[in-house]
């Protein structure tokens, strides 16, 4: 069995008096929940990736190829709300921040294990709510069920609105055990400013999942209370005001991003050190940098809305905002490149995932601030331009920051070691499957493509059959690499404790972890990064 | 910790961060609404205010005053729990649900009354309604009906944590769990403070 | 974590009636209030007495005048939030054309 452990006493090893299932259903044990929501996670995004191979697939020709127009909407509206609420928003957060928040800041556990279980069982509910409504018949508004079409549609959307505002649980029940266990439970000398970046990074993510989760939850409420009553202040017809709805929406769905993207930054801040053998640069300015996008992202919710007929004086704070937003991600791709400058780098396989990274996110960010300019967003909204710009931030930055993620911090986790020429060449067509799929969006969205059409004119075709091909690489390599975790866990040579060399205190207990972390909770007296002494 | 950690340690502080943090998730909860209805107050001012006219303030006092009185039997249970006495904390906690379920009461005849009337969402009072009035309405019985949910919930928990008092699992030495428990009944009550105000008193 | 927990501190029950007392003292006054035609202060006073109301029972029902400065400044976070996007949406509804 994969997950039966190595060490002796290492949290996969088996609990006296408890069944091999409840060991792992009830365990509160932080990293077998960690454990738990890998495994669950993993399966929905193989689920989210079927549907946006089949949306790309239907338009290897005009007109109906595969499907219908409604059954297209309908696939949209599933990869989006499966890509973004069962996988990209807990993904690093409840994965990687649930198996290393407590060890990385010297505590046995989370502030609240059983709570942290419920999330769980809470992400479960709501994910098979979700994956319910593909039965009765899906939704088709979009992930974003904008009123007022969200308010009449007879598809299943009360149902899958419901599922959202159960998953929201889970995430703000994971954001409150964060925050208290940072503040509570931090090792003797373990002070803020010697924390590993990935925890401050989970850390300021926890926050928004604390504040902006609840305003989303209200409106998916007053949804429901309009889809059930029909209490009006979203309906127009009603005197309601279906931008109102908008603003709650993004109110929550533009933090959601960073919800998405900053745990994986604080993954590749512990990554780029590593590999490059050398302090990081500017510790303090990444640190900080995590909170202002924090506070900043939570003030350019607006720039989704440029064309609602919302008041220009909103938006022009709104596009203000958005370009703000920008300093505290460029300071942390600055320090990046600025800690590899002069470094002795050693190239790994997860160092060469924190490159693409670094790369995808860049372009993903740079051409947010195109979008985020007000007089070209009215020609680019709404079109594949927009798609392409969000698929580079979300899966170029969050999911290849994931996957980054999981090739650092895999041999902790399994206590095993993967192929790693196998990782490589599956990140090279990786890199290849997703710049062929997703590039040409950028060229289709400025020439005018609207997004979410199962058709399109001929003018377009060539490109799209061009990301169509890419989108075969991305699957095919997506597999692979998948699938050399998956042997790895089961036949993988047995991990050192600390393959990469790493100064955090993740890597100074064995691989796997024994069951309660640390023997005697350990006193720290020096910063994560500093390589002086060696480990 | 499974039971089988030799070392249980309580942190008071930390479980009161963690049912802090709860409590803003739920007063963003219903800042929602009180956003929504900031804007059409100011859209729709003379619908609303003939809306709010239509609804009963002598039921909305006698009801802020009802919880306002729960909040005080609430916050004196948790001063007689750490001054030892169980007695007198079990017969606070019953006078604090006994509120509560008098609250609801009065609720349920005063949106009986509304309902009879056909003034309630997609009601005939309010058909074609298209100046306000429906979306005041509306907005009135989400938010009175998620707050009473709420006073449900917080019934359920004081019932409860009373169960641990009585079986002195809470005790005066662990008595964090009652003062979570005042916590949540006390932001019950400040969210009411808001909502009475805003549906009946701003005309 | 022992040396990190704050003192627990009993209030008595005199304060309490007093809070309680000054509570519905307020209500009166806003309900007196309400609907005597104070042109803008129709929305203010209601608005700002709440506020007050609210404030007496964080202080001294939830026992935040007796917690650690870091509760009072996550009330201020929370708050600060909450002005932040009420500001901005009102950006929207005010000047919509």
């Amino acid at each position: 069995m994969a997950f039966e452990g190595t060490g002796e006493g290492s949290y996969l090893s088996a609990e006296p008096g408890k069944g091999w299932l409840s060991s792992w259903l009830l365990t509160t044990d932080h990293k077998r929940i960690g454990v738990l929501y890998l495994l669950s996670i993993m399966s929905f995004f193989s689920v989210g990736v079927v549907f946006g191979f089949l949306m790309r697939l239907e338009l290897i020709s005009r007109g109906p190829t595969i499907m219908e127009a409604t059954t297209y909407n309908s696939f949209f509206t599933l990869h989006g709300v499966i890509m973004l609420f069962l996988f990209l928003i807990p993904v690093v957060p409840s994965v990687f921040g649930n198996f290393l928040l407590p060890i990385m800041i010297g505590a046995r556990d989370v502030a609240f294990p059983r709570l942290n279980l419920l999330s769980w069982y809470f992400y479960m509910a709501g994910a098979a709510l979700a994956i319910t409504t593909l039965i009765i018949g899906p939704a088709d508004t979009g992930w974003t069920f904008y009123a007022p079409y969200s308010l009449r549609t007879p598809s299943s959307a009360s149902l899958a609105v419901f599922a959202v505002f159960v998953l929201g649980f889970s995430s703000i029940l994971t954001g409150i055990n964060f925050v208290t266990t940072v503040h509570r439970l931090r090792a003797p000398g373990m002070t803020w400013f010697r924390l590993p970046l990935f925890v401050w990074a989970t850390y300021a993510t926890a926050w928004i999942q604390v504040i902006a989760t609840p305003i989303l939850g209200v409106n998916l409420l007053l949804v429901m209370a309009e889809r059930l009553f029909g209490i009006g202040v979203f309906d127009p017809a009603k005197g309601g005001d279906p931008i109102l709805y908008q603003h709650l929406f993004w109110i929550y769905s533009h933090p959601a991003v960073y919800i998405m993207v900053l745990p994986a930054m604080g993954a590749i801040s512990e990554i780029v050190p590593v590999f490059a053998r050398k302090v990081i640069f500017g510790y303090k300015a990444i640190a900080y940098s995590s909170i202002g996008i924090a506070a900043v992202g939570s003030l350019v919710w607006g720039h989704h809305m440029f064309v609602s007929g919302f008041s220009y004086t909103a938006a022009v704070y709104f596009s203000l905002f958005t370009f703000f937003v920008a300093i505290p991600s460029a300071i942390k791709v600055y320090n990046w490149v600025g800690t590899m400058y002069k470094g002795s780098i050693v190239m790994d396989t997860p160092f060469y995932y924190a490159l693409v990274f670094i790369f995808l996110f860049s372009i993903g960010g740079l051409s947010g601030l195109i979008l985020g300019a007000l007089s070209v967003n009215v020609h680019l909204h709404d079109t594949y331009f927009v798609v392409a710009h969000f698929h580079y931030i979300k899966f170029g930055g969050a999911a290849f920051g994931f996957f980054a993620a999981l090739h650092y911090w895999f041999p902790k986790i399994s206590g095993r070691m993967y192929n790693r020429k196998v990782a490589n060449y599956s990140l090279l067509f990786l890199f290849i499957g997703f710049n062929t799929l997703f590039f040409p969006m950028f060229v289709l969205g400025y020439e005018g493509m609207p997004r979410r059409y199962f058709d399109y004119l001929p003018q377009y075709a060539d490109l799209q059959h061009l990301s169509i091909v890419g989108s075969w690489i991305l699957v095919a390599a997506l597999f692979t690499m998948i699938g050399n975790l998956v042997a790895a866990a089961f036949r993988g040579k047995t991990a050192p404790s600390n393959p990469w060399g790493a100064m955090t205190l993740e890597w100074q207990v064995a691989s796997p972890p024994p069951k309660e972390n640390f023997g005697e909770i350990p006193e720290v007296k020096r910063g994560p990064y500093d390589f002086r002494e060696g480990p | 910790m499974n039971g089988t950690t030799a070392h249980s340690h309580r942190d008071y502080t930390g479980s009161k961060i963690g049912m802090w943090l709860f409590l803003f998730t739920e007063f963003f909860l219903f800042f929602g609404p009180i956003l929504l209805y900031s804007i059409f107050r100011f859209r729709y001012p003379q619908a609303f205010i003939d809306a709010s006219l239509a609804l009963d303030t002598g039921v909305g006092v006698f009801n802020t005053a009802l919880l306002l009185t729960s909040s005080l039997t609430m916050a004196l249970s948790i001063t007689a729990m750490q001054r030892g006495k169980k007695g007198t904390t079990l017969v606070l906690m019953g006078a604090t649900v006994l509120a509560g379920a008098v609250f609801l009461v009065n609720k349920y005849f005063e949106w009986g009354a509304k309902i009879s009337h056909g003034v309630y969402p997609g009601g005939e009072a309010l058909e074609g309604v298209k100046d306000g009035g429906a979306v005041f309405y509306g907005l009135y019985f989400f938010a009175t009906g998620l707050h009473g949910i709420h006073v449900l919930a917080g019934m359920v928990i004081i019932t409860v944590a009373a169960l641990l008092v009585h079986e002195g699992r809470i005790n005066s030495n662990d008595f964090v769990k009652l003062e979570n428990t005042g916590l949540y009944w006390h932001l019950v009550d400040v969210i009411w403070i808001y909502l009475f105000p805003i549906f009946y008193l701003v005309r | 974590m022992d040396a990190k927990e704050s003192k627990h501190r009993i209030v008595g029950y005199p304060v309490l009636f007093g809070v309680w007392a000054a509570l519905l003292g307020l209500t009166w006054l806003t309900v007196g209030l309400s609907g005597t035609g104070m042109g803008s202060f129709t929305i203010l006073a209601p608005f700002l007495i709440a506020s007050v109301k609210a404030f007496l029972v964080v202080d001294y029902f939830m026992h935040l005048k007796y917690e650690s400065g870091f509760f009072k400044y996550l009330l201020l976070v929370v708050l600060g939030t909450v002005v932040i996007i009420a500001w901005l949406v009102y950006q929207d509804v005010a000047y919509r054309i």
